[in-house]
This record gives structure tokens, sequence and C-alpha cells, in this order.
């Protein structure tokens, strides 16, 4: 894979070490680090891997514990009304004076806007979207700010519409292709925070404009223009960014000197991003290993405890908890529980064959115990087999008494994008700093074959969507006939999902552009476009019945294919029986393959995910009968599960049947959500065992991602009767994790529905 | 084990071309002649399987590839598998498909310190089946277990008991009369059974379900601790506390279930048992 590359002189611009850097950077391995931007290099010669467990941790601090339960009736208050409270400055760096919690007893300060839980408005996106919005929780939106975002100020949302062909339009409202970031911010940009704390931003100022200078003598094409204005704006940003801090007392231009300030400095810096843009996932990156060496520094100097360090990553992420957005309702039904996917990685295996697990991997999953259990940040645990033993004990337990954690595939990942990379969102990988992507939502494949049936005509309405090929016509389906159908209909659809990804990311590009998080970027720079399916189960047990059953198809008055009679039995995705995994395979791989035939805007390699967050109930209600037995209606799988009841053979079944799904076609990410009833049998230890097990079995056999809910049905009965006494009732779905009581009837009952898996209930 | 199909151990299954049992209660009740005939000991050997499950917790030590087997001798008032009873009612399987079906977990068993477990209805009801599974599992350097009542335990050679690494073994009450009322089988087979094992060396797990009203008297709890006590291969008891998740199955059998009114056991009542198995000086979860 390459990066966009200019090729530029490079020019010797190495940034003066001044005395107060020298001072910040005291007792650090010198390195490539300190004459150019290069975290990862300054992680590798500095940080320290703990291989202990979790027996030094402290639990929370009075003030943590005070200033936590300052924000439970605001929060019960926003779960009464939706939202707590809006500002209608349109929010930028500077939007909003400084806000507090309560100033005097927090140790990492910074809010969106001037008061906690008061969310700002982003009319770059679109202003349709943000009047919905207001309108929906009882605001009436601000006139003038409206006449502005409609009359002299062009938006995203404008500019995308500008250039939709009739194609995308038709195929966006039949909901083949759904939850495009046409009209909210793309999101999956994680900027790397910590440059802010390991150089300061004038370090930074300085370095972006060398690589504004080295295109002075590059000939002015599109692009090389585009990327000169960007850097501008990038620069800008980062001055905005140290005004920001100074108004909250803080001077910004300079490295951090000790633990405090290098996660203040951090925060800073993502809070500025969280100001300007109200991405569909707004990560934090891969932090605690970077932070850590602070700690230790601060620790080794007798000038921190352990409690106090404990303190500081408490009150971030107390922070992280509060980040909020102003969402429209239609975005609520496809991303449920008000997520922002503060996601925040930990553990991992260095390229070097040292674990990167510190002391503060096990801080920031202990918040999780000291401020109870909560969906942000999304914390996702780089598994390997090899991850020290104390850490993976220590994560499992922290799983069955939280349910808040993701695991994601460290041994597949790190080939792929070194040891320096972060999630955004749920199963994004990329390296912090140097890549990024554009988030292309998904496709529905099993509308897909039902248009492949129909000759392109929508089974729901009638309408004709796909191109008008011929429709079967046959009384018993034929897998190969089937086949020949869907094929170009997969064409179809990924050019016209291609398409409207590139005109997306145009506008976005030109009307919304992320200053800041990419001024935490290289200029050159790796862009993924992340495309995705949802629906793959049903897919792929729709073609194992046409292929070892007998499907008969029902035709209605309109003569659209409408419903299905199968007779005999067929083999279901989830068993770990090839005959149906291969074609769930088959799926992932031809839609990669015909995805990666159209070019992509910036030259942005193809990818795809197998994910679908909540939007699998979305989908499903759009979607009509299919072959497998699901109706209309009824929810997808989410993700890639299996098929909602069809993995009849235990977990480990389904999860090496998930596991087969190659990332080389799902380079964009595959997740599985588990929900398993606690083993009431052995001890302790033993149940640990059983999840390091399960984790280094699944992961061990190519599985790339799970969500492991540790629950029981009655519990989450209960809370759907009695929200009131579950407010942090935590769990995981396809990606991230929710408050359960925040989801929707319709997705709460989807949750339930979904296998439980009885093979890890008591037996008797 | 050669297809898969819908439902988990919870889930009522009989196969529609094996069975072709009566309906009738008392018919269900007996134990039909097929149920314990001896299968041709040939290759390509057939045995009965009602559902089997990877990743079990429950059924041994780590991730266990369990098989349910049908076919048993015993009618448990709390039985949660009555659809087990009768070898016919499972789905016919050669020992080399369901080779191939383990073999595919074989790996991810080791990595996750889990094995094999047979289960049921009764394994042993299968001996030959049962032998030759546990034997192929050894040869792929697999963890075997048996979770079984005891009650065929004469069939099994010494030989046949070196394959199994370890067994679950369920001694459902510890007077011989309650032990009959519960299971309709005498106590003695399993008590002599569990002799062997001991006097073997070869490992293993007691099982004890706690039915309240049934099983949780406490004499009757003590014969089955204090015979514990006398055996020097008990790695751990594991009481069972009776829940309600096979009831269903009873209902679609058109079977009276006993225990429709009983309730789970208490916690303070598990401990109670708990506590008669620990001065034994065993290891009770």
């Amino acid at each position: 894979m390459t990066t966009t590359e200019f090729e530029t002189p490079t020019l010797d611009a190495a940034p003066q070490i001044d005395e107060a850097t020298k001072a910040a950077w005291r007792d650090f391995a010198p390195g490539n680090w300190q004459t150019g931007v290069d975290v990862r290099d300054f992680i590798q010669r500095n940080y320290t891997p703990y291989e202990g467990d979790g027996g030094f941790l402290e639990g929370p601090t009075e003030r943590t514990t005070g200033l936590w339960a300052t924000m439970q009736p605001l929060l019960a208050e926003e779960r009464k009304n939706g939202i707590l409270d809006v500002s209608q400055v349109p929010s930028d760096i500077l939007a909003h004076a400084p806000g507090y919690i309560d100033k005097e007893n927090e140790i990492i300060v910074g809010l969106q806007t001037d008061a906690p839980l008061k969310r700002g408005i982003m009319p770059n996106g679109g202003w349709r979207v943000v009047a919905a919005s207001l309108d929906s929780y009882g605001y009436e939106p601000d006139r003038r700010v409206g006449e502005i975002f409609t009359k002299y100020r062009k938006t995203h949302n404008d500019g995308v519409f500008d250039a939709y062909t009739a194609d995308i339009r038709a195929a966006r409202s039949s909901g083949i292709v759904t939850g495009l970031p046409d009209a909210y911010g793309r999101g999956r940009i994680i900027g790397d925070y910590r440059r802010v704390a390991l150089y300061g931003v004038d370090f930074l100022i300085t370095d972006k404009k060398r690589e504004k200078t080295e295109l002075d003598d590059v000939h002015s094409t599109e692009e090389v223009i585009r990327t000169r204005e960007e850097l501008s704006e990038q620069i800008r940003s980062l001055t905005e960014l140290k005004e920001m801090a100074s108004n909250y007392g803080f001077d910004i231009s300079g490295p951090a000197g000790n633990a405090r300030e290098a996660v203040q400095w951090t925060y800073f810096a993502y809070l500025a991003a969280i100001k300007q843009q109200n991405g569909a996932a707004m990560s934090a990156g891969r932090l605690s290993t970077f932070w850590d060496i602070y700690f230790e520094r601060d620790l080794k100097e007798g000038t921190l405890t352990e409690s106090e360090a404990q303190e500081i990553v408490d009150d971030v992420v107390l922070k992280w908890r509060i980040v909020r957005f102003l969402r429209a309702p239609e975005y609520n039904q496809l991303f449920s529980g008000d997520p922002v996917w503060v996601t925040e990685v930990v553990g991992g295996m260095g390229e070097d064959g040292r674990t990167l697990v510190t002391k503060t991997a096990f801080r920031m999953l202990h918040t999780l115990y000291n401020l109870g259990p909560a969906p942000e940040p999304n914390l996702t645990v780089f598994w390997s087999p090899s991850l020290p033993d104390g850490f993976k004990r220590f994560a499992i337990k922290t799983s069955i008494d939280t349910c808040a954690i993701q695991y994601e595939s460290d041994d597949l990942m790190r080939p792929k994008w070194g040891d320096d990379c972060a999630i955004a969102c749920c199963v994004s990988a990329m390296r912090v700093g140097k890549q990024m992507q554009f988030f292309g939502a998904r496709v529905n494949l099993p509308k897909t074959l039902l248009y492949a049936l129909n000759g392109g005509r929508d089974e729901v309405d009638g309408d004709q969507i796909g191109p008008a090929l011929a429709p079967i016509t046959s009384d018993v389906l034929d897998y190969d006939e089937v086949m020949e159908r869907l094929d170009p209909m997969m064409d179809w659809l990924a050019k016209t999902y291609v398409n409207a990804l590139n005109i997306i990311h145009y506008m976005h590009d030109k009307y919304s552009y992320e200053a800041i998080e990419m001024a935490l970027h290289d200029r050159d720079i790796l862009r993924t476009m992340a495309c995705g399916i949802a629906g793959l189960s049903h897919a792929a047990d729709s073609l194992s019945a046409i292929k070892y059953a007998r499907v008969k198809p029902i035709r209605d008055e309109r003569g659209l294919i409408t419903d299905f009679v199968t007779e005999g039995e067929f083999p279901f995705f989830g068993n770990n029986d090839e005959r149906a995994d291969d074609l769930a395979t088959m799926l992932v791989s031809t839609m990669m393959k015909k995805i990666r035939k159209f070019p992509t805007y910036r030259n942005a390699v193809h990818t795809q995910s197998v994910l679908t967050i909540t939007s699998n109930v979305v989908y499903g209600k759009k979607t009509g009968n299919t072959p497998d037995g699901r109706r209309l209606g009824e929810p997808f799988a989410p993700g890639a599960n299996p098929s909602n009841g069809r993995d009849s053979h235990g977990a480990i079944a389904a999860m090496m049947s998930v596991a087969k799904i190659p990332y080389d076609d799902a380079e964009d990410g595959i997740s599985l959500t588990l929900s398993v009833v606690p083993s009431a049998l052995g001890s302790e230890a033993e149940q640990l065992e059983r999840g390091v097990g399960a984790l280094d079995a699944y992961f061990g056999s190519g599985g790339f991602h799970v969500n492991v809910n540790v629950l029981n049905r009655d519990t989450l009965e209960d809370a759907m009767k009695h929200p009131e006494k579950y407010p942090q009732l935590t769990i995981r779905v396809s990606g991230y994790a929710v408050n359960f009581v925040r989801l929707t009837k319709e997705q709460q009952m989807d949750v339930i529905n979904r296998t439980f898996h009885g093979s890890l209930e008591t037996a008797a | 084990m050669t297809e898969p199909r819908t439902g988990s151990r919870y889930e009522m299954q009989i196969d529609p071309a094996g069975a072709g049992e009566a309906m009738q209660e008392r018919d269900y009740y007996a134990v039909h002649a097929a149920d314990i005939e001896d299968i041709e000991e040939e290759d390509d050997l057939i045995g009965y399987v009602h559902s089997y499950e990877v990743g079990s917790t429950v059924d041994g030590p780590g991730l266990r590839f369990v098989a349910f087997l049908t076919g048993c001798l015993l009618r448990c008032q709390y039985c949660h598998n009555p659809d087990t009873w009768h070898k016919r009612n499972g789905h016919p399987v050669t020992v080399s498909r369901a080779m191939q079906q383990i073999a595919k977990f074989a790996n991810v068993l080791k990595i996750a310190k889990g094995g094999i477990t047979l289960s049921g209805g009764e394994p042993m009801v299968q001996r030959p089946f049962v032998t030759r599974i546990f034997r192929r599992c050894k040869e792929l350097g697999l963890h075997t277990c048996m979770d079984t009542s005891g009650r065929l335990g004469a069939r099994m050679t010494d030989e046949d008991l070196m394959d199994i690494d370890l067994h679950l073994l369920d001694i459902k009450s510890g007077d011989p009369a309650t032990y009959e009322k519960v299971t309709n089988q005498p106590l003695q087979p399993t008590l002599d059974y569990a002799r062997r094992l001991s006097e073997l060396g070869r490992p293993m797990w007691v099982r004890y379900v706690l039915v309240p009203g049934l099983t949780d008297d406490f004499d009757n709890v003590q014969k089955v601790a204090d015979f514990c006590g006398t055996l020097s291969n008990v790695e751990r008891v594991e009481i069972l506390r009776f829940h309600q998740l096979g009831s269903d199955k009873w209902k679609q059998l058109g079977l009276v279930y006993p225990l429709e009114t009983c309730e789970a056991p208490s916690a303070e009542l598990s401990e109670r048992v708990r506590g008669q198995f620990r001065e034994q000086g065993l290891t009770v979860y």
C-alpha cells in the first residue's frame, strides 16, 4: 500500500530545542523523535512493559467519587429529556468560553461548551440536520444561524446533494445503501493527540510550516492547491488550540513537563477536535502506553503517588464519558444510545516482541471499577495469545464484572498497520497520525440478493432501483442461476456505492474539513475508503438454503418474489460447517473484489467492514422475507454474527465460523458480539482461565473482533421494565458499548432475543 | 453430527427417521429393547447423538466439546433431557463422521485447555461407540471426559477406562430408596463403579443434583458425602442446583413433569449441602 506522497525537497527545518523543552524531556531516552515528529519512536525507546497483575491498583479518591456524584443529577436529567441543554453558537475550537463541572475539584479540565452536557451545533455538516435535531428536542432553531448556513455558507450536506446522481438517490431511499455520512460528520479520524503533549504546539506549527514550504516549488495542480489550503487550515487550528488552552489557564506552546500535564495537553488536543467536529466516531487513539512513560517518570521522581496517577486517569475518563453531540432522530435509529466512540486502545504486543501493556493499561481498565461501568470510553483490548497472563486475566475479569470491553486481534493488525495503530469507532484500525479513513457506512446484502431475484425491483415497494435485469422465473430457485443474477447486481451496487462515497468525501473535505484532527497527522498519509456490508449471515444462509435445500419462491400480484417455501434442511453460518461458512466468505471476498474495481477519491485504498453497530435493526426493517426463513422487518444479525438462534452448536463453533472471514478482504474489521451467561461452577480462577482460553482460541484461529457480554436474561428483562434501577447497565453491541436503558425498545428486544449461548449456562 | 440441526441441549430433538416411538406416557417410561442393544463392532460403527455443543463451561475442565448421546435407563424426575431416554431418538452418526467433526475443533480445544465430554443420556448405553470415540480422541491428544450415572459401569473394561481422563459421576442420592424414587433404578451399580474407578486411580468429579424436597434430605446427602470421603479419586464435588429449564420438553413429550412446581434450592440450602461434602475434606463448588 502506498500513501499519497509528494515528491518534494526535504528542507532541513528541524525545530530548535530550547531549554524549556530540554527540561520537559528530562531523563527520556533520546532518539529520532527529538528532531522530527515521531511519537512511536519516543514510546519504543521509553516505555516500561508490565507483566504483573492488578495488585498495585488504587481505588477512587474521595475527590473522584465526589466529582462523579456531581454529574449524576445532570446525567439523570439528560436521560429523562434526551438532552440536557444546547448552545446555538456554532461550535468550534474557540466558540465557547471555558466550562467546568466543579473547577476546584477537577484535575483535568475542559468541556465542549461552557457547561457540562450542553451540546453544541456544527452546521458545517448541514443546516437541515441541525434544525431537525433541535426541533426534535423542542428547541427553536436560531434564525440568524439558519440564515447564515442556508444563504451565505454552503454546507457538506448541500454539496453532496448537488452532486448525487439519480441512481444514488434511489439506492439511498430504498435502503439498499443506508447510513451514509452525507448529513452528519464522517468521523473515523484519529488525531495523534499525543503529539501536543510530547512536543507542544509550537514545535508542531513549525513542522507544519515545513510541510507547506516544501510544496512551494511543486506545480500547482488541483491536488497540490488543496493540500496547501489544508495545511494552512491546520496551522490556523493549531494556533486556536493554543489559545483555547490559554483560556483555561495553560500554556501548551511547549511540551508537557509531567504526567498530569501530559494527560491535560493530550486531552486539550482531543477537546479541540470534538469542539470542531461532530464525527460519527471521535476516537481517542492509543494513549495509555504513551502516558505511562510520564507516570513512571513522576513516580520515580517521587512527585506522584499511585493513587494520584489513578486519579488523573479517572478524571480524563470522566471527561470522555460526558462528550456529547447533538444528533438527529434518524441518526439515533442507526446508532443508538448516544455513542461517541471515544475508542481507546490498551494492550497489544510490539513489533520487537515486548508487550505494550503497561501499568496504565491496568489503570485505564480500572476506571470501570472506580467510576462504575459505562459505554464510553470504548475500551478496546488488543489481544494476542502472547499477552502477559496477568493482563489477560485482569481484562477477562473486568469483562465479566462490567461487560464494557471489546477485544481485537493484535496479531492480525500489527503486520498490516504496525504496533502504533489504534481503532477509529469500533473495528477500524489505522496508524495513528499516519492514516485516516473515509467512512462509508454499509450496503444491504440480503436486499441485494432479493434484487437479483426480482430483476432490480425492490421487494417491498416494487420500485425499479437496481438495473432492470431479467428476474428469476423458475418455480424452484437454482443456485447457479441465482449466482448468475447476483453477480451483476453486486457490480451495480459496488459502482453506485463507491460513486456515492467519492462524492461524500469530496464534499466533506471541501465544506467540513477536520482541520485540527488533520493537523495532528503527517501531511502524506494513507487514506482508506471504508465500505461495509450488513446482513452477511442472512445472505449466506439464504444462499445455503437455495444450494442445499429446495426453495420455492412465492410471487405476489405484482409478480414480485416476496416469500419463500423452503423444504429440507440446510447448513447455517455459525456452526463451523464449511458448506455455509464458505458462502459467507465468498460473499465478503466477492463484494470486496467488486468494490476494488472503482477508483476512489484521493486514491484511497478500498477496504470494507462487516459491522452494523445497531443499524442491523433498521436494515432488517426495510428488507423483505429472505430464503433463510427470516421474516420481513425482522432485524438482521449484527455485524458478522450468525443469525439469531441458527448457531446451534455453541459459542466456540460460532466463533470458528466468524474467524474464517478473511481479514484481507475486510480490512476495516469484522465484528462479532457474543453474550454468554456466567457459569456458576468452578473457581474464579477457572472462570478466568476459560475466558482466556476462549479468546486465545478465537484469535489464534484468525478471529478479528469480539464484544463480550456476560449477562443473564433476567437482568435485561428487568432493566426493560425498570430502567431507573439500571442507569449504568452497560452492554456491548457490534463494536461499541451502550447504556442498555438508552436503547429503543426494539433494539432492547433485539439484544434479548439474540442467542444466549446455552452452553455457558448452568447444567443440571 | 452429520449436519447442523437447530437447537441446543435445551431444545427438544427427536430424529424423525430413527424414532417412531409410541408417545403413550407409559410406553415412553419403559426401557426399550433397542435402548440397550449391543451395536455391531465394525469400522463405521453408528452412534446416536441428540446434539453437540462446543464451548461448554460446565461439563469438565476448560472449554468442552460436549456430545449428548441418546439412550438411558434412568428416569430421573428432574431430567432436563427426556428426549434422550431412547437411543433411537438420536441422530445416527458414524464414528468417522463424529471424529471429523471433533477434529475440526481439536486445536482450539487444546488452546482453551479443554477437551471432549460425552454426556447423555447415558453414554455407556452406547459403549462400543463411546470407547472408540475416546480412543480416537486420545490419539488426537485431547482430554477426555464422560458424564455418567455409572449405572452401566459393569459394561466397561479396565482398558476402556484408561482412555477416559476424567469421569463426571452423578450420584443422585445416597439412600437406596430415595435413589430409586428419583431415578427408577438401583443405586448399587453406581457405587460399585465409583469404587472401581477409585481403585484404578481414575480421576473423578462427583456431581450431586440438589432438588428441594426430593434429594435435599440431610441423611440422604450425608450418605453420598460419607461415601465420597472413602474414595481416593474425587478431585471435586459439584452441587448442581435444580432449575426449571427442562420442563418444556416434558410437556412436548406429553409427559407429566413431576417437578412442575419445584423451585431452585435456596442459597442457604445449597451452602448446607456443600458444607456436608466439605466436612469430608472434599473440594466443593
